[in-house]
């Protein structure tokens, strides 16, 4: 090679860093995926190739939440899309994005969102048409501030 | 002035080879231009029947970049957050879907129908996003 950048194998052999970057970067699309069913720390922290402890530590170093909290945001992210988007009343959204009980859905969603789940389908109009994706990674309710 | 195209567009990736296996082994993408400038290996890829929309599959590293900015470079986008981004489209994303699954690519989102289109998510082996889709015409789409 005549560029003095590292190879691939050099990369992934002597900067675990990056290794495991793409293996948190596997789960959290897993997450993405399977929002609606149960976390599963145990599964995708054998998808990531690194035990349950080791997993919730590094997936919050990469990318500054744990899994728990992104998979919220997630959920809450979705029940936003569809608060907005369809006719669904609340418990059947709840249910729908992954929540149990109404209780912790709206709960978590005023935490994070600010106002209930039929406050919020009162105050905001339906979203513009873009790619989905955007949609789904820009209107998930921050964390940080 | 009038500007007619986008002819090239670049994304990063970690190693040209392992790029070449994913976006012309399993996405079946053209190699368009493989060639060692001596400074860079100067590779690109095009959809098959348009090669006037070249994908340049660039390494991050010096001298182009220093170390440490190359160093940054390749922890973003092993996060998925270096910006690499292709949007391809397909006349059947059903199928296309189920070729590219049982090559083992990585999805992030099934097909699903959608005001534009039906489309679905993948990432390549670096940690960028391409998404596929089989698109109405755009007249079609539905307005938000």
């Amino acid at each position: 090679m005549l560029t003095g950048a590292p190879s691939y194998a050099e990369c992934v052999n002597k900067v675990p860093l990056l290794m495991s970057n793409r293996a948190m970067l596997r789960a959290r699309d897993a997450m993405d995926r399977a929002y609606a069913q149960p976390l599963d720390i145990a599964a995708l922290a054998r998808l990531a190739h690194v035990s349950e402890a080791h997993f919730i530590r590094t997936f919050r170093a990469t990318f500054g939440e744990t899994p728990h909290r992104y998979l919220q945001r997630r959920r809450i992210e979705r029940a936003m899309w569809m608060l907005l988007e369809t006719d669904r009343d609340v418990t059947e959204i709840c249910l729908a994005v992954g929540f149990a009980s109404l209780g912790t859905f709206s709960r978590t969603f005023r935490q994070i969102v600010g106002e209930s789940p039929s406050g919020f389908r009162r105050h905001r109009s339906a979203l513009t048409n873009v790619p989905s994706c955007f949609t789904k990674s820009w209107s998930r309710p921050s964390s940080f501030g | 002035m009038t500007m007619t195209s986008i002819s090239r567009s670049q994304i990063y990736v970690l190693d040209q080879d392992e790029a070449l296996d994913f976006y012309v082994g399993k996405l079946g993408m053209e190699v368009n231009t493989d060639q060692d400038l001596g400074f860079m290996r100067w590779l690109t890829v095009n959809v098959p029947g348009d090669a006037g929309r070249e994908i340049l599959l660039e390494r991050p590293g010096p001298p182009a970049l220093d170390p440490k900015t190359a160093e940054q470079v390749r922890d973003l986008l092993t996060k998925g957050a270096a910006g690499g981004f292709l949007f391809l489209t397909t006349d059947d994303a059903h199928q296309t879907y189920a070729d590219l699954v049982a090559k083992g690519v990585e999805v992030t989102d099934e097909p699903t129908d959608r005001p534009y289109g039906i489309d679905f998510g993948i990432r390549d082996p670096f940690g960028n996003r391409i998404r596929i889709g089989q698109m109405h015409p755009r007249e079609q789409w539905a307005q938000g």
